[in-house]
């Protein structure tokens, strides 16, 4: 069986076979992994699997694999978050992404790896041991979704779920040649997605193609009643699938190619742009002056935000558990222990800069920052339909390489953190390559219109051929 | 710049046991990344409204009528530690 298939070519797989024999041949490509993408390997992926092929489904994805980040609840398997913290702890409850992707008959194969809570950049901090890239077994595959991106990345699942805060999708896309999408704010339900910072993440699907990125979209977007900010935008994804970019109109924001980019990232990302330019759109450059403040308030907002968020984790009700004279022992010394370094540095930042004294010099001025932020993107999508920036300014970094100073790690989201604080939709597509590491393109758009985003990725897909090149590595 | 009885303090508001060894390591990581917040201090904001969220939403309300929800024993039965239905937790103080 090919090792990377897309959806369309699963489908036809399980047609000419079974689903079985499909979803067997990924948990054996699975069992001789290199890359530790995986933290859990469902043991009831082939049950699963049978009752389709016995009972048969008509569902759109009916028997077709899927990995899931391991912050998305799904009934009856371990939902880690790649913390000690939740050891042992079983969901008894699905999200709601899981459940629509059930009920299209999708076959789960596991849980993947993350940075702890979804914090960082590098799926390097995961209590799991770090993801290896595809590409370079000795690199990151980036973050925080880093075991979903190179999984797909290496052909171990024909696509999968991540969840992106500021960049958690789009980053490991990056670095691991892979499609992801991070959808506008409130397009996808987060019922059910352990929360980090509530206000900017999204579950974002990443595949080997935009199409299959359209093809998860039409079944976990739409409105939850259980998600007081999820939106009914009633897209058709796979409609916006048009190869055709003519008279559209692209924005080159400047600020997203600053100090220290990469000289490969920076020219194949122009080339991509004039790629576009000979398909027919235009482009000028555009200026959003308030770009730089962005990670800084990014981290301001995601902190505060995660430390009243991870306040849950207590040990009382679920998971690891330490034992104390009194409650307040008890839970000081459970967090103490069950938290990595990374995920209590930021809770620690977060505790102060909501703290009294501090709230407004911090936590406040952050929110005012990204006022200003939003109005950037709002002024800029005001003159032209998109705006195209690198994803990340440089490629993949060596594991290890940047663990140790934390601040230096949180630069690595200067292109992807900006699109949070605006809520707008953003995807990267494979553009280039340097020194055999994978370039990512990044395509930004107005709130609700993925119809103009997905139909520039499709069309740069369909004139270029970044996306069917494959890692020699575990090919 | 926070000192190393700052960290204890949001140490202890945070519920987060630090040994005196950590206090300085987290005190000198914490710094530079509050440094770096400070470039936020050259940009005038008085007249700018705060953004909490994007979502153009305000006030969702749904009637107050009881739905189902998760029995009982499934909610207790990630935890050891519970008594007649309850969680058990050791006293406050």
């Amino acid at each position: 069986m090919a090792k990377w298939m897309s959806v369309a070519q699963v489908k036809e797989k399980i047609e000419e076979s079974s689903a079985e024999e499909v979803t067997a041949s990924y948990l054996e490509i699975i069992g001789k992994s290199k890359i530790n993408g995986f933290i859990t390997v469902s043991d009831k992926a082939l049950e699963d699997v049978r009752k389709i092929d016995s009972e048969g489904h008509d569902g759109p994805l009916a028997g077709v694999p899927i990995a899931i980040k391991d912050n998305i609840s799904v009934v009856g398997l371990p939902n880690t978050c790649g913390s000690k913290i939740l050891e042992g702890y079983i969901p008894p409850f699905s999200a709601h992404v899981i459940e629509k992707l059930l009920a299209a008959g999708a076959v789960i194969l596991g849980k993947t790896n993350l940075d702890e809570f979804a914090m960082g950049s590098s799926t390097e901090t995961s209590h799991f041991g770090p993801t290896a890239n595809p590409w370079d077994l000795e690199r990151v595959p980036g973050g925080s979704s880093g075991g979903s991106a190179a999984v797909v990345a290496a052909g171990e699942a024909p696509f999968a779920l991540g969840s992106d805060t500021g960049g958690s999708v789009r980053c490991p896309a990056a670095f691991c040649g892979v499609v992801g999408l991070k959808p506008t704010y409130g397009a996808v339900s987060r019922y059910g997605v352990v929360a980090y910072a509530n206000s900017l993440e999204q579950i974002g699907p990443l595949a080997n193609n935009v199409t299959d990125i359209a093809v998860l979209m039409d079944i976990i977007a739409g409105y939850d009643r259980r998600d007081s900010t999820s939106i009914d935008s009633k897209i058709e994804y796979q409609k916006s699938l048009v190869d055709n970019v003519k008279s559209l109109k692209i924005g080159v924001p400047k600020e997203f190619f600053g100090e220290g980019i990469h000289p490969d990232v920076e020219k194949a990302v122009w080339d991509s742009i004039h790629k576009y330019e000979s398909l027919g759109a235009s482009w000028e450059e555009v200026s959003m002056p308030n770009i730089r403040y962005a990670l800084a308030s990014y981290y301001i907002i995601a902190m505060s935000e995660a430390s009243s968020n991870l306040a849950r984790f207590d040990g009382t009700r679920y998971g690891f558990k330490e034992s104390g004279e009194n409650w307040h022992a008890m839970v000081s010394k459970t967090r103490a222990d069950g938290f990595g370094k990374e995920v209590i540095r930021r809770i620690l930042l977060g505790t102060y800069a909501l703290s009294a004294g501090y709230h407004n010099k911090y936590y406040l001025k952050a929110l005012k920052v990204r006022t200003l932020v939003k109005q950037d993107f709002a002024k800029a999508l005001a003159k032209v339909d998109l705006l195209i920036a690198p994803t990340m300014p440089n490629p993949a970094f060596k594991i290890g390489e940047k663990i140790e100073d934390p601040l230096t790690l949180y630069l690595s989201d200067v292109n992807t953190c900006p699109i949070n604080l605006a809520g707008v939709p953003s995807i990267s597509v494979p553009c280039g390559f340097t020194d055999g590491l994978p370039i990512g393109l990044q395509i930004m758009g107005k709130p609700f219109d993925e119809p103009t985003v997905l139909r520039a990725a499709y069309t740069f897909e369909q004139n270029t051929d970044y996306h069917t090149k494959r890692p020699p590595e575990v090919a | 710049m926070i000192t190393k009885e700052d960290v204890e303090h949001i140490g202890w508001l945070a519920r987060i046991e630090v040994s005196e060894q950590e206090t300085v390591e987290y005190m000198d990581k914490l710094n530079s990344v509050l440094e770096y917040f400070g470039q936020l201090d050259e940009l005038p904001t008085e007249d700018v409204a705060p953004t909490y969220h994007v979502a153009e939403i305000f006030n969702v309300f749904r009637e107050d009528v009881v739905e189902e929800s998760l029995p009982q024993e499934v909610v207790l039965a990630n935890t050891e530690h519970k008594q007649d239905g309850y969680f058990r937790v050791p006293k406050i103080g």
